[in-house]
């Protein structure tokens, strides 16, 4: 299954790439958005793969038996989803502003500070 | 987006949405939830609110504006570190009460920073989707259109 | 640090006499406390006596602010302190009523502390930030008429010619630091063995001398001093002449103990010593401006310095620390004065001032004065006995003694032309008129050179008939800790008809000739001065030239303003860096261990991955949504499958929401159009294909090497016991991190605010419209 989640990640970091390049300012958001997935998932990947086992005590022990998901890198990814979240809403609506000031959606058109 | 079926729907659902985001929040610190997801379903009931019943009315429900959510669930977050501060010990140490309660477990420092995180999380997401909305409706197009 | 503080406490504005009083007196209370603290010192001082402090600053890198007063740092100190405070009380009169009068106390005292650190410096590290914020002040200060052009050009050149040498010199202390194993100046003073054993220790000297002869003005980086006269008189007076330019005589002389006594440190001072004495007298007496005039033959004395501290015997350490302190009495008296007739008549060209004996009397008597120590005519002076400490180095140097003894006579002939220049010139003869009528100088303009021109006359008095004063034991210790044997001083103005009495007396016959027929000789010399067109100044202007070029080029080469292009660069460096480790530390080694692949797992694997082509091949923004909704639901399968439950609900809520905010904002964007060509397209999908293999063979190529994590069985065992949570995951998050989490949510907490910012302008910009 790791090679299988290696592709995926590859996939989602190639998405992510080919749309950060194109000179489309909402391509390059879609890019960002796939980028973000792939690291999320990458990040995940690297705690190993336990199947089913969430990282919870049981009620009556004081730490967790057998086998378990590392928790560590899952609450690294929790915040980075949500962090990822705000990230992405900040940056279409700053793309939003942008097209309604600069009046293209073309990088290239945007070489410089003035509008 | 005026549907008879949704809003109706909605009436029944956000109660009940509103119910598992704080089951989420108190029991998050042993079981699955807490309050990132918690103040998520919160979030996303009050949009779906709005988005089938209208803007004005998710506004009314929620009494205050989002924004205030985030600056109170920012200084709820940071009073449950100070706490740990004024009893001397360092900034953001976890005190506890003895008492076990069903459900939350122990109360303790931890858990209302949680509702910090869960009331900043809220706010956010509504002030940014409640703002898009209010644009939407201004910009006198109701709907999204497949070009 | 004092006197920073002090500075922004500006005198407040009285109504009655006080409010007309210039404020330099008030602020000048300041410096003269100093000066009489560090006068208390002397006693101590004087019976060898080394005053030490020190203050942690970076204790982990062993850098203390430490303090190391001997008989050298308080020469300097008591200069510093004692000239600044007249220089302080000149400046009220000079810059009387300038709007940013304020200001210039501030730098003029900014500069005072940085000067007075970097002589009581016990540490090397402290004493370089004080010699840069000496270069810092000394920039703002030459460019304090900030609206003339030629002012600011001039203070860039000295900005960028001592703060160059302040890097060279960096790099020496950190390798003295290095080899001799300490910042601290009173261990390297006993390390001087091994340091100038070390293979090192060439290197060091360079970058030393560097830094030294950049901030001192020696050849060839003498342009930069003529040019700061740009800055007003005090400035020039203060930092140009008695204490700024004296920081790399002080640099020199405080490491000769450690770096000095070797043939390269001795051949190096000793040549550059005499060709900038002799170039700087040379070009002072050819110049017509009087501020200029004072500068080149500053740059000759500073030259005289260098060729003393090189020559190295106890005699010249002698000479240079006496003739240090008598530099700095005339050369500030004479600055001071000039920039007195300057406000007094509106111009310092001396071929425009005639007679001014008359009108100007008391400035007059305080040149004179200062001039005849120039000069070194009369033995009432202490100029006299300057002098001829130096001709008794020279004569007695170790070797190339008569060489040395002719540069210095030639030198010192220059030095008489220049003194009758500057005292004979202006003074006498008939009253010629000037851009404002002349007319004595308030007393904060005269106060200054009268007190510094009569201490000269004052010095010799203690030292001929006071023996028994303070004085000479206060020397003998300066001149001790620059040699590093015990060096006795006996001072005499008079000492009989011998040697020395001949040279001096040719010295000024020779100089009074020079005078009368300078006019002719400067004719007679005129096609030698073309040779300044090859010059530094030149060499200084071309560099910089040639660095705007590279510069303007650079950037247009990498500044091109095209985002795609800047994104392509930062991704292929990245991709490049990591294959590249990635190929040579680890090779194609993917492991073959892997876990099963279950039916249900595979289909969201690819259904994830269909959706990812979805989204990038897509014409329809509403398609891509979709497709990025799947490629979220999916990831949040795959945490459900593999014991993330947390992941899995934030994922799907945060997944649903973006769809809604995506769904809102892309709306008002425009479709989709094809902007870039067939062949652009083909070499990106190259590039992206290339990073997501990249990335596939680092993530199993990481997958083999076994974890070692520290940090989860550390919260897996902590978490029930002290953290009294069964969710791992929110533990971390809100208790383990919570810190983190802190900052994550007034990051979220920014960016709402910043939406809601950018949608509430727009839509006031709509309503004006």
């Amino acid at each position: 299954m790791e090679i299988v989640l290696a592709l995926v990640i590859g996939g989602l970091f190639a998405g992510g790439v080919y749309m950060l390049l194109r000179r489309n300012l909402v391509k390059l958001l879609v890019g960002l958005i796939l980028l973000g997935h792939g690291a999320n998932l990458l990040i995940f990947l690297m705690g190993r793969l336990i199947p089913g086992r969430p990282p919870l005590v049981p009620v009556d022990a004081t730490h967790p038996v057998g086998l378990f998901a590392d928790p560590l890198p899952q609450a690294l990814v929790l915040t980075a989803i949500v962090i990822g979240f705000g990230l992405q809403a900040f940056a279409l609506v700053l793309a939003r502003r942008l097209y309604q000031s600069a009046h293209t959606d073309d990088l290239d058109q945007l070489r410089t500070t003035e509008t | 987006m005026h549907s008879m079926i949704l809003s109706t729907a909605t009436r029944y659902l956000l109660p009940l949405l509103l119910m598992f985001s704080i089951f989420l929040l108190l029991r998050g610190h042993n079981e699955p939830g807490g309050g990132f997801t918690g103040g998520l379903v919160a979030a996303a009931a009050l949009v779906l609110y709005g988005l089938a019943l209208g803007l004005r009315s998710a506004r009314q429900l929620l009494g205050i504006d989002p924004r205030m959510l985030i600056y109170v669930g920012l200084l709820t977050a940071v009073v449950s570190g100070l706490l740990g501060l004024l009893s001397g010990q360092v900034f953001m140490t976890g005190l506890w009460s003895t008492q076990t309660l069903p459900v939350i477990g122990k109360l303790g420092t931890p858990l209302l920073f949680d509702v910090g995180v869960y009331l900043v999380v809220i706010g956010v997401t509504l002030t940014i989707i409640f703002a898009l909305m209010e644009n939407e409706t201004d910009s006198k197009t109701g709907s999204l259109k497949e070009e | 640090m004092t006197p920073a503080i002090a500075s922004e406490q500006q005198p407040a504005n009285g109504k009655s006499w006080l409010h007309r009083l210039n404020p330099g007196w008030f602020v000048a209370l300041l410096p003269l406390s100093l000066t009489l603290f560090f006068a208390g010192l002397i006693c101590r001082v004087a019976a060898g006596e080394v005053i030490t402090g020190s203050y942690p600053w970076v204790p982990s890198l062993g850098v203390n602010l430490s303090f190391y007063i001997d008989g050298l740092s308080l020469v300097f100190a008591l200069l510093i302190s004692g000239i600044g405070t007249l220089v302080i009380i000149y400046a009220g009169g000079y810059l009387a009523g300038h709007p940013q009068l304020g200001r210039f106390y501030i730098y003029l005292l900014l500069f005072m502390t940085a000067m007075l650190g970097l002589v009581l410096s016990g540490n090397i590290i402290a004493l370089f930030v004080f010699w840069e914020l000496t270069s810092l002040s000394s920039y703002l200060l030459i460019g304090f008429n900030h609206s003339q052009p030629k002012a600011r050009a001039s203070a860039l050149q000295a900005l960028l010619i001592t703060g160059g040498g302040g890097l060279a010199l960096l790099a020496g202390l950190v390798l003295l630091g290095q080899v001799g194993g300490s910042w601290e100046l009173s261990t390297l003073l006993t390390q001087d063995i091994v340091i100038q054993n070390h293979p090192l220790y060439l290197p060091i000297v360079l970058l030393f001398l560097l830094g030294a002869f950049t901030k001192s003005a020696q050849f060839p980086f003498h342009i930069w001093l003529p040019n700061a006269m740009a800055a007003p008189t005090p400035v020039s007076a203060y930092l140009h002449s008695a204490t700024m330019v004296k920081a790399g005589i002080f640099l020199l002389a405080r490491f000769n103990p450690i770096l000095g006594n070797t043939p390269i440190w001795q051949c190096s001072l000793t040549a550059t010593g005499a060709v900038t004495m002799l170039l700087g007298a040379y070009l002072a007496w050819q110049q017509t401006d009087l501020k200029r005039i004072l500068a080149y033959s500053t740059i000759s004395a500073l030259g005289t310095l260098v060729l003393l501290l090189g020559v190295g015997t106890a005699i010249a350490v002698k000479a240079a620390v006496v003739f240090l302190i008598v530099h700095s009495l005339y050369k500030g008296a004479l600055f001071m004065a000039a920039g007195a007739i300057d406000h007094e008549t509106g111009t310092r060209d001396i071929n425009q001032l005639r007679g001014l004996r008359r009108v100007m009397p008391i400035t007059f008597v305080a040149v004179t004065l200062a001039a005849l120590s120039m000069a070194g005519a009369l033995p009432l002076f202490v100029g006299y006995i300057g002098k001829k400490l130096i001709y008794e180095a020279a004569l007695t140097a170790p070797s190339a003694a008569w060489l040395l003894t002719g540069s210095v006579l030639l030198t010192n002939t220059f030095t008489v032309v220049v003194a009758g220049l500057v005292a004979v010139r202006p003074f006498w003869g008939q009253l010629k008129p000037t851009p404002k009528p002349a007319h004595e100088a308030p007393l904060s303009l005269w106060l200054g050179p009268l007190l510094l021109a009569g201490l000269g006359l004052l010095l010799v008095g203690l030292l001929e008939f006071v023996p028994s004063s303070l004085l000479t034991p206060f020397l003998a210790t300066s001149a001790t800790a620059i040699a590093d044997e015990l060096v006795r001083v006996k001072l005499a103005a008079w000492s009989g008809v011998n040697a020395i009495f001949w040279l001096s007396l040719a010295t000024l016959l020779a100089g009074i000739g020079l005078y009368t027929g300078r006019n002719g000789l400067r004719r007679l010399l005129s096609p030698a001065n073309a040779l300044t067109a090859i010059g530094p100044e030149r060499i200084y202007e071309r560099t910089l030239a040639g660095l705007q070029i590279v510069a303007t080029g650079q950037t247009r080469l990498l500044q091109h303003g095209y985002l795609p292009l800047y994104l392509l660069t930062i991704v292929l460096t990245t991709a490049g860096l990591i294959g590249y480790t990635l190929l040579t530390r680890y090779g194609l080694n993917i492991g073959t261990h892997w876990s099963g692949v279950r039916m249900h797992e595979i289909t969201v694997a690819v259904v994830i991955l269909l959706a990812t082509i979805a989204a990038v091949v897509s014409k329809s923004r509403l398609a891509t949504i979709a497709a990025l909704g799947m490629i979220g639901y999916g990831l949040s399968l795959l945490f459900v499958f593999y014991g993330a439950p947390d992941l899995a609900m934030t994922q799907l809520a945060v997944e649903t929401l973006t769809v809604i905010i995506l769904a809102l904002t892309l709306y008002h964007l425009p479709r989709f159009s094809r902007l870039s060509s067939t062949a652009g397209r083909t070499r990106d999908a190259l590039v992206a294909l290339t990073v997501g293999g990249l990335v596939s063979v680092l993530v199993l190529t990481v997958l083999t090497v076994p974890m070692q994590s520290r940090l989860t069985p550390f919260f897996a065992e902590n978490s029930v016991t002290l953290a009294k949570g069964r969710n791992i995951v929110n533990v971390i998050l809100v208790d383990f991190r919570a810190l983190d989490t802190l900052g994550e949510i007034t990051v979220l907490a920014v960016a709402a605010i910043g939406i809601y910012a950018l949608l509430k302008q727009q839509k006031q910009n709509e309503q004006n419209e």
